[in-house]
């Protein structure tokens, strides 16, 4: 007779199984066939595509979105967080909707907003051709475009948690007579190190990946506003395969060393608190 | 140090959380604040700490004024309902925190520090936990970090929110007593918020019994069990018989019990609590109480459950009586309150006439 609480072997054996196979097929197949189609001419030709100045010109781009964009966010998405969590006041709910705003909108009109707003037909057009600045199809646009996209990694990772371990904390600290900002350097923020980490990793994948905003404010000008993503499609559209699988594979080799760090870091995490037990 | 409360109202929406609450602790004093959940003593006690601010009325410690004074410039320790010990810092570091925080020009040397916080954990009885991370900790190791951590501000107030819940029975009988010690030691001036009415009777000098709100009565142990303001204080305070019943023409008609009196009260609907102890509850041929059950007591004798047409009672018998069986009960002691809050102390057993 089987225990109650023990499954049937299919449902022990057949369901990792199958998951695991789905994983193959959908997430380890394509990745696979990057790296073989990148590879297929050589590595000679592959590194030549990456080190061709447009690819370079991309790389160095993606690296510099990436570069301004998480840091706004981490901050952007702890004092988003914070505020949330550890405040009360009339708009909270909708602060928290709002949040979300940039992962239930396509990127495509995200980018399309900021043409709106930006371009040189848009809203503030006239005030900035006047004043000589540019924001579309120039840094300052791909910039924008990336930070709205990825803004809500870090602050959805945080929020979750913040609102777990709840004001306490916070709360002891004051009676201790810690001021707000000690209290957040010396209280709130150790007690989220582990997730910010994450959310940061997750928002600096995705600041790198991002296509779609990116490419309707970029302009597309090779060697100026082309970053990693859009140089693949352009060189894929030009039949220049083992380019754009060459510079794929970089861009996600990027994002495989950022995931690998952040199971590092959660590696290390369990193992601190595992200590402790 | 000194604390008054003085006509403090705290609403939450439309709801009053406090109703012109006054109050007031002398230097060396240890107050308890009682009252079910909802009735308002955790959010007085948040009022005290700075964490909460009042809507009208002051709050003066020392005599200042500190109505509008933040927790962080109030200096008053506070030990909160589940200790809230900083999760990533050691016991050390947690009871450091309070020293660590300090402006400059005020915070001890790094040696000074250490050596005041080993005396802190010394005090607690718990010097050997120095490096252990709280979640290492038991439940009692974790309130003692939480006092020491509170006391290293030096404050002269302290507030404890429920600090006993966590802790299982058989602990919180000692801890209780050690705190009350330790209160007495340090020379401070407490606030304790409790639900449990045996531990504001055992540690408070004072108890402040809270209902909705309000402070219903303030008064050392001996007096409010003695002489209850009001049927709340009354049935809540130790395991009591709530018994409703009619005075007429000076005697009270409890119906199922029988008659007692005389009493100086007006006619009318009443209400009667009796202790366990002051209900004698003896076999009877006849009757309208029946035995539910009876089993023996630490105290000696016998303790009875007796159910009448309406309501379940629990009272004493020297003999052991069969389940089931008719009984009547003799009330040896009662408080009564009367139709218009008048109150009388009832004591006289052979006035007392059982029903059937």
């Amino acid at each position: 007779m089987r225990h109650a609480a023990t499954d049937s072997p299919l449902m022990r054996w057949g369901l990792p199984v199958l998951a695991l196979a789905l994983a193959a097929v959908l997430l380890l197949l394509p990745l696979a066939a990057v790296f073989t189609e990148a590879l297929r001419r050589g590595w000679e030709v592959a590194v030549a595509a990456i080190a061709e100045p447009d690819a370079l010109a991309a790389i160095r781009l993606t690296l510099l979105v990436a570069a301004i964009s998480v840091p706004v966010n981490t901050i952007g998405g702890i004092a988003a967080a914070w505020a949330v969590t550890k405040h009360d006041f009339p708009g909270k709910r909708v602060l928290v909707t709002w949040i979300e705003i940039p992962f239930s909108v396509s990127p495509v009109i995200s980018g399309l907003v900021f043409v709106l707003l930006f371009g040189a037909q848009g809203y503030f057009g006239p005030w900035l051709r006047e004043r000589d600045i540019q924001i579309i199809f120039a840094l300052p646009g791909l910039v924008l475009a990336t930070v709205f996209v990825t803004f809500p990694f870090v602050a959805r990772t945080l929020i979750p948690l913040m609102q777990e371990q709840g004001r306490d904390e916070e709360e002891a600290a004051a009676t201790l007579g810690a001021s707000g900002w000690q209290t957040f350097l010396r209280v709130t923020l150790p007690n989220v190190k582990w997730a910010l980490l994450a959310g940061v990793l997750l928002c600096n994948a995705r600041a790198m990946g991002e296509f779609g905003a990116v490419s309707v404010v970029s302009g597309h000008i090779r060697g100026q506003t082309n970053t990693m993503p859009l140089h693949v499609e352009i060189l894929y559209n030009e039949y220049m395969f083992a380019g754009a699988f060459a510079v794929s594979a970089l861009l996600a080799l990027l994002g495989l060393v950022t995931l690998a760090a952040k199971a590092v870091l959660e590696r290390l995490s369990d193992r601190r608190l595992g200590s402790k037990a | 140090m000194t604390v008054e409360l003085r006509g403090v109202t705290r609403r939450f929406g439309d709801i009053a959380a406090l109703q012109d609450v006054t109050l007031a602790a002398a230097p060396g004093e240890f107050l308890a604040l009682l009252g079910p959940s909802g009735s308002g003593k955790t959010t007085l006690l948040r009022i005290l700490a700075g964490l909460d601010f009042p809507d009208e009325g002051e709050v003066l410690i020392a005599g200042r004024d500190v109505a509008r004074v933040p927790a962080r410039e109030r200096g008053v320790g506070v030990v909160l309902q589940h200790y809230a010990l900083f999760r990533h810092m050691t016991v050390f570091e947690n009871v450091a925190f309070g020293l660590r925080v300090r402006p400059r020009r005020t915070r001890p040397s790094e040696d000074e520090i250490m050596r005041r916080v080993g005396r802190l954990l010394d005090l607690v009885q718990i010097p050997e936990l120095s490096e252990r991370w709280p979640d290492q900790l038991s439940g009692g190791q974790r309130q003692r970090v939480a006092l020491a951590r509170a006391l290293a501000i030096e404050p002269p107030l302290l507030l404890l929110d429920e600090p006993f819940a966590a802790l299982d029975a058989l602990v919180r009988k000692e801890v209780r007593r050690w705190v009350r010690g330790l209160h007495d030691r340090v020379g401070l001036t407490s606030v304790l918020v409790t639900h449990d009415q045996e531990e504001a009777m055992e540690m408070a000098d004072r108890v402040a019994v809270m209902d909705q709100g309000r402070i219903v009565q303030c008064a050392e142990p001996d007096e409010l069990l003695a002489q209850p303001a009001s049927p709340f204080v009354a049935g809540f305070l130790g395991e009591t018989n709530r018994l409703r019943g009619e005075v007429r023409a000076g005697w009270l008609h409890l119906p199922g019990i029988g008659r007692a009196g005389p009493l100086d009260l007006a006619d009318g609907e009443a209400e009667a609590f009796v202790r366990p102890g002051d209900l004698q509850v003896r076999a009877a041929t006849e009757g309208a109480a029946r035995v539910r059950a009876c089993r023996p007591s630490p105290a000696g004798g016998n303790r009875v459950l007796l159910e009448t047409d309406s309501a379940l009672l629990e009272g004493v018998s020297p003999e052991r009586l069969d389940r089931g069986s008719p009984c009547e009960a003799v009330i040896a002691a009662a408080i009564v309150f009367g139709a218009n809050g008048d109150r009388v102390l009832f004591s006289a057993v052979q006035n007392t006439v059982p029903a059937g």
